[in-house]
């Protein structure tokens, strides 16, 4: 009895010095594109190895407007079982009181990054995720058919749209039956809230919602954008496009079947690896600007970032595991191996990722210059505002009305939505 | 003796709801519960990002007027918004044309797979695969043979010479909703031919002989007596899948989620609760989706009671 007694107080201390260094089981959720998830898999054996700790990727499709609805019913529910999540640039504001303020705990790295990356993920002074990479949207091209018919790389979308037809229709009659001049993000979903906002910016037509709050939206020129991209479908842009999100273009891109594409720097890397038929064939640009008054080329900000739960049982570790994925040294990883945009200041002048993936220090004034997504102005109405938008858009491309009046119906409705203010 | 027998009569209601009261308890901890739960988020203001702060609203949800400073009257409230209505025609569109195609398909079907023939087994277990596999799956299996550059359906079409240009199946307003219709038939069609035929299998062979006699060809046998006999097992089979189709949402979610000419009301009513700030708005619609659901049900059950008693 005595013995066993003692045996007992022996376990009992054991565990208890044992147990805050035991290892953890931590879950991650991503829905990345291309092959991030294989990436983050080989970063989080890295961590394994280092840590001890044991981490799961939870993979959910990629499509940011699924994962959004996905992330808030879990939240919602109080789900422990997520210890971190990834989640775009645009959530911070919305998610923010579900998740751990991260502020204190990676004081000591935060000026690693590019501030105003850090500041989009700061909400009421209370940093929410910790930024892992950044986007900024190019124009793919591809270098051997412009060359081939002498074309220059467009500087507006009607060169664009001039030069993707005349290579198109030639490259068709050469035999080449299923190629397409322009490849984008046309379904409906947030995706398409990027693109369109591309389109409409670069023409002069305004950003939606303005930073002071006004809907801005039912301009003329941001018709005109619209009248535009209208005019696409069906001629240099395949019907198709309207159900396209990332990897369906890069799908039509990457089999060279498209003379354009807009998309991430990620189709930079996967348009140049081993198995490619694109390979060594393209280059990109920055996006074409509209003509008229303040036209110029506009990005929209992307980026993804890395956020703790507040309903995570290890929020230590998961803390731990975000500033591990979100180091200069994983950040340089990720980015040779996806071209992601770093979002370490020091990673655009690293001679690495110049020579393996020379987009990243040319994309580097596109991503300071880009132009983000009215979510901080239109705070938790942002998911709305911009469904509605999206609507509206990929109705005028559907040809279900015009894109003057789909866009008075829509000043309508975000009107509505405002109501007393976002 | 009524005496002893009404005893054993309470007895064995005794013992019958004791029986029930498990199944009775869980139905009203699974269905029951949440059922109320939503109908009452829908007359508050609930947000998802803190359910607590909810307040009561009373019908807003559902319907309210609001008169602008301007003067100008505004509708607003679930039954004030076309997008719902849309939904709802979407769902009943997509309902009505897909149970009938199914219903007659399987009755096809089943009439062939009734008939003796070789190798019979096979085929009926072979037919049933479309059934067994997981909408998500199917779903997704027909996205990328659906695909509009890469798609083996657009291929196969352009190699037969039936159309000159790939179409864009899951993209175009036009084809949208096709495409939607055309994978729920695919995978439902089994469903109702295994009902069918099951009740097909229980006909009395002799009535069908006796038809036969008499000198009736097959049309007139279908129409005069196999039908007539099978019935309700097909009244059965259709409101079944009346149910499922007017709650359709896994198939529209993969295929074509975001697109106005194909969003269902389950569709509707997910987006509402958990992509935007508007849980209770999206109880509302979830309740509505409950009421119409109910209603059709309702109705069918009774025409279709009245109709069978007058044709008798």
């Amino acid at each position: 009895m005595k013995f066993h007694r003692a045996f007992l107080a022996l376990a009992v201390g054991a565990m208890l010095t044992v147990a805050p260094a035991r290892a953890v089981e931590l879950s991650i959720v991503s829905g990345d594109t291309g092959n991030g998830i294989k990436v983050l898999r080989e970063i989080l054996d890295r961590y394994q190895k280092q840590s001890g700790n044991k981490v799961d990727i939870v993979v959910i499709p990629p499509s940011s407007t699924d994962q959004f609805g996905q992330f808030r019913l879990w939240l919602a529910a109080g789900n422990s079982d997520i210890d971190v999540y990834q989640t775009d640039v645009i959530w911070a504001p919305q998610l923010a009181s579900q998740l751990v303020d991260l502020t204190a705990a990676t004081r000591d790295v935060v000026a690693e990054h590019f501030p105003s990356i850090i500041q989009s993920q700061t909400v009421n002074g209370k940093l929410v995720a910790l930024p892992i990479f950044t986007d900024a949207p190019a124009l793919y091209y591809r270098k051997d058919l412009l060359d081939k018919y002498g074309a220059k790389v467009p500087t507006t979308w009607q060169e664009l749209a001039d030069t993707a037809k005349l290579v198109m229709d030639k490259e068709r009659t050469a035999g080449n039956k299923d190629i397409w001049g322009f490849v984008f993000q046309g379904n409906a979903y947030e995706g398409l809230t990027c693109d369109a906002l591309e389109w409409v910016m670069s023409n002069g037509g305004g950003q939606i919602i303005e930073p002071d709050g006004t809907v801005s939206i039912n301009n003329r020129q941001a018709a005109a954008a619209l009248d535009m991209v209208k005019g696409w479908i069906g001629t240099i842009a395949p019907p198709g496009v309207l159900a396209y999100q990332e990897e369906e273009s890069r799908g039509v891109w990457q089999t060279g079947n498209a003379v354009f594409m807009r998309n991430w720097p990620y189709a930079y890397a996967l348009g140049n690896s081993e198995n490619s038929p694109i390979k060594g064939k393209f280059d990109v640009a920055p996006l074409p600007a509209g003509i008229g008054e303040g036209a110029r080329p506009a990005a929209t900000l992307g980026g993804w970032n890395l956020a703790v739960s507040k309903y995570s049982k290890h929020q230590d570790a998961a803390i731990d595991l975000v500033k591990f994925i979100a180091s200069p040294a994983m950040q340089k990883y990720r980015t040779l191996r996806t071209s992601n945009l770093p979002t370490i200041k020091a990673l655009y002048d690293d001679p690495d990722i110049a020579r393996e993936q020379p987009i990243v220090p040319r994309w580097k004034q596109i991503f300071l210059n880009a132009a983000p997504r009215p979510s901080a102005t239109a705070k938790i109405k942002y998911n709305e505002a911009s469904s509605q938008f999206w609507t509206a858009v990929h109705n005028t491309m559907s040809g279900d009305g015009s894109a003057a009046d789909n866009l008075a119906d829509l000043e309508a409705r975000l009107t509505r939505l405002k109501g007393k203010g976002w | 003796m009524p005496v002893s027998r009404s005893r054993l009569m309470r007895q064995r209601v005794r013992s019958a709801w004791l029986f029930l009261a498990p199944m009775l308890l869980v139905l009203a901890a699974v269905a029951g519960w949440p059922l109320l739960r939503t109908f009452y988020y829908s007359f508050t203001d609930a947000s998802l990002a803190d359910l607590d702060a909810r307040q009561w609203v009373g019908f807003a949800n559902y319907f309210s007027v609001l008169s602008m400073p301007s003067g100008r009257v505004l509708y607003d409230g679930l039954l004030a918004d076309p997008v719902w209505w849309r939904a709802v025609w979407n769902t009943l569109l997509f309902a009505v044309v897909s149970v009938s195609c199914e219903t007659v398909l399987g009755m096809i079907v089943a009439l062939v797979l009734n008939a003796d023939f070789r190798g019979r087994g096979i085929v009926r277990a072979a037919i049933l695969i479309p059934w067994a596999i997981p909408t998500i799956v199917s779903a997704k299996m027909w996205q990328w043979m659906l695909n509009d550059q890469f798609g083996i359906i657009n291929a196969v079409l352009l190699n037969l010479g039936l159309i000159h240009a790939k179409i864009a199946w899951t993209a175009s307003s036009d084809t949208a909703m096709i495409a939607v219709l055309i994978v729920d038939i695919w995978k439902t069609t089994p469903f109702m031919a295994l009902l069918f035929l099951a009740a097909l299998q229980m006909l009395p062979r002799d009535v069908i002989e006796v038809a036969r006699l008499d000198g009736a060809n097959p049309w007139q046998i279908f129409w005069q007596v196999t039908l007539p006999l099978i019935r309700p097992a097909v009244m059965v089979a259709v409101i079944f899948r009346a149910l499922d189709a007017l709650r359709i949402f896994d198939l529209i979610y993969v295929l074509t989620p975001n697109n106005v000419h194909t969003k269902s009301m389950s569709v509707f009513v997910r987006e509402n609760l958990f992509e935007f700030d508007k849980f209770a708005y999206g109880s509302a619609a979830s309740t509505l989706l409950f009421l119409i659901v109910a209603l059709l049900t309702i109705s069918y059950i009774r025409l279709g009671r009245i109709d069978l008693e007058g044709g008798r």
